[in-house]
């Protein structure tokens, strides 16, 4: 069997065999090995990175502090935009302290800086994912269209690629969001638009090579069409990668979003937002080190959160990887893809 | 190789002049109310359609990109909206302090990712390892914002509490004020741009050296007797630097163009803050300059690292 994904959607039924049981299994053991999918052992072998898991506890935990955001309003009785002026701020004006009042501090206008990095996670996680699945969608349909079609199409997509690849993106990034006006909407198609490029170049390559393959062969002689092979045949072989590229390009996006908001483009205020948040902090720093340790600490236990999850993601896609190797001695299992396409980072340009 | 570098630079210029139309159209999609802006609330509709002259903007799009497009072939790029400063000129005086930051940055990043990646590669899964590896990790995932201003509370804000005045709070002094001031201005800028790079290096590097090191060619080199330093750099990190050297070029590629967040934080006026300002004043000339002149340090970029591969890896030659 080859490093690729069996083509089990296929109806065609000509994808490569599962992996089978070892012959000399146990009746028992063989039944319950013979049900394990590419899929089931990526999962399996996950489920055994203890790290990993830890990583997904925690951003489970972030979800949760997202969804029930206005559940902090209710215990702290501190609506996310409400100033307090009284007890929120000194006498000079300055942001207080933690205290039983205020457990995080307050920022610069007297707001409660815990009810707002709780309802700040909803942005940065709805930012994250829907850029995230936007770059996927469009680099996935760009990669398919060049690496099937060839030709003259990918002649201009993989043009289009290298513009995309070169554009200066923060740049970019910060003179479009000035010239609409900053908005969720805004923030994610650019940040979607500008991203795509890389995953569309692993999907290509990686479709370059499979549609030479007898799969596909036998799929156009049954009188598959081209679009039937490539999203019928083609598309689930190459979603390994995508999915291991798009778990570590997650935290890179709310990076991202974080340093729009920092640069003043984030979203209007008083939207609370870990960027901004941060962003509005710069004057204070000095004088209130909670206003920027806190939502400092949610960003970054966020994006920590996600890379180690990627990383395990990663991993279980490639079981070279070799601590996952000394784990699973049981079958020897070829790499389920190409994984080597995304073991550089992504690429967007936010290290800065 | 001629004939590979020619398709190459052609194809950046391509590259490039798509860039100029993409920037260009950018700003004329939007409805552009720059001479409004410069002529002052009292203006009168006379004074703004005479700004407006005087710009150029009163002409058709296509006009001014194609004007555009001639003088930026003679290496003009116009005047900036509010100062009537040519942009060139402009550029030149934040060149040096992006160059600054990105030179002292990059070797920084480099040493601290290379050591740690080898490193960790030496002897995969032990505690060095994992401890580096977590460490990578930490600073891969912090934002450069955060850091710079981490860095600027604890070693300007903290230590000048303490009466060490070492590091200044942000702002920029030219090396021909000296060495020492310049030095002190950089070195939080540094370590923002290194510690966050690095970890990508780190991790690339100790990807690249597990794979290197598992070769056969490395085997051979061992059995041959080759002491094990000479055998880690010479035959391993060698190779894997393959990829490293790619990284490292679109990086320093990309980070030419203005090293937009960390001069942010910092209140250095390089190519990037100068950007950042000119977007908020919409200063066409000025931005378009910009974002072409980091765009080709990309294209350069990738069409350099093409050609170090092939002198920094045997293998590619033999192909």
């Amino acid at each position: 069997m080859s490093g690729i994904l069996p083509t089990s959607t296929s109806s065609e039924g000509v994808g490569p065999e599962p992996v089978g049981a070892p012959p000399g299994a146990p009746v028992e053991e063989r039944r319950a090995i013979e049900g394990r999918s590419p899929w089931l052992l990526a999962w399996q072998r996950l489920r055994r990175d203890r790290v990993a898991m830890i990583s997904l506890v925690v951003i489970v935990l972030i979800v949760l502090m997202a969804v029930f955001a206005p559940l902090t309003t209710t215990i702290t009785g501190h609506p996310v935009n409400e100033q307090y002026r009284q007890t929120g701020l000194t006498p000079d004006g300055l942001p207080t302290p933690p205290s039983s009042e205020f457990w995080l501090g307050t920022d610069d206008l007297g707001r409660d800086i815990f009810v707002r990095i709780a309802y700040g996670a909803r942005i940065s996680l709805l930012v994250g994912v829907a850029a995230t699945a936007l770059t996927v969608v469009i680099g996935v349909i760009v990669g398919l269209a060049a690496g099937f079609l060839g030709g003259f199409v990918d002649t201009v997509l993989a043009r289009l690629i290298d513009v995309v690849l070169s554009v200066p993106f923060i740049l970019v990034a910060v003179a479009l969001v000035s010239i609409t006006g900053p908005s969720l909407l805004v923030t994610v198609l650019v940040i979607g638009f500008f991203s795509w490029a890389s995953v569309a170049r692993i999907v290509r390559g990686q479709v370059l090579s499979l549609r030479e393959r007898e799969f596909v062969e036998a799929a156009r002689s049954l009188g598959a069409s081209d679009s039937r092979i490539m999203f019928v045949d083609i598309l689930p072989n190459v979603l390994a990668p995508v999915i291991v590229y798009a778990s570590l390009l997650i935290p890179v996006v709310i990076v991202v979003e974080a340093t729009l908001s920092f640069l003043g483009l984030g979203l209007p205020p008083p939207t609370a937002d870990w960027g901004g948040m941060i962003s509005e902090s710069q004057n204070y720093y000095t004088v209130a080190w909670w206003f920027v340790v806190f939502p400092g600490a949610a960003l970054l236990v966020t994006t920590l959160a996600f890379n180690l999850f990627g990383d395990g993601v990663r991993d279980a896609f490639d079981p070279r990887a070799d601590r996952i190797m000394a784990e699973v001695s049981d079958v020897t299992i070829e790499p389920l893809a190409d994984v080597d396409a995304v073991e550089a980072v992504p690429t967007v340009e936010t290290r800065d | 190789m001629a004939r590979f570098l020619v398709r190459r630079i052609a194809l950046g210029l391509l590259v490039l002049w798509l860039i100029t139309i993409a920037v260009f159209a950018l700003f004329f999609v939007a409805p552009n109310d720059v001479a409004r802006t410069l002529a002052g609330r009292q203006a009168t509709p006379e004074t703004v359609a005479l700004i407006s002259h005087r710009l150029g903007l009163d002409q058709p799009v296509w006009k001014q990109y194609t004007d555009f497009l001639w003088k930026a072939l003679h290496g003009d790029l116009g005047y900036d909206y509010y100062h009537q400063v040519p942009v060139t000129d402009i550029m030149k005086a934040a060149l040096p302090i992006t160059l600054s930051v990105v030179v002292g940055g990059a070797i920084i990043w480099m040493v601290l990712g290379l050591t740690n990646g080898v490193l960790s590669a030496i002897h995969p899964r032990s505690f060095t390892d994992r401890s580096l590896t977590a460490f990578s990790l930490f600073f891969y995932s912090m934002p450069t914002f955060l850091l710079g201003l981490l860095l600027l509370y604890f070693f300007y804000f903290r230590l000048t509490l303490a009466g060490i005045t070492i590091f200044p709070p942000g702002g920029y002094a030219p090396l021909t004020d000296g060495f020492w001031p310049w030095f002190q201005h950089m070195v939080l800028p540094w370590f923002t741009l290194a510690l966050v790079s690095a970890a990508t290096y780190a991790r690339l590097t100790r990807a690249s050296m597990l794979d290197v090191l598992g070769e056969d060619y490395v085997r051979t080199a061992r059995s041959k007797g080759i002491g094990e330093r000479r055998v880690i750099l010479r035959h391993g990190l060698r190779a894997a630097l393959t990829p490293v050297v790619t990284q490292f070029g679109i990086d320093v590629g990309a980070l030419l163009g203005g090293v937009v967040v960390t001069e942010t934080v910092f209140s250095l006026p390089g190519l990037g803050k100068t950007a950042i300002d000119a977007i908020n004043q919409q200063d066409l000339p000025v931005i378009i300059g910009i974002v072409l002149f980091a765009s080709a340090a990309v294209v350069v970029a990738n069409i350099v690292v093409d050609v170090v591969y092939a002198v920094l890896d045997p293998r590619v030659r033999l192909h």
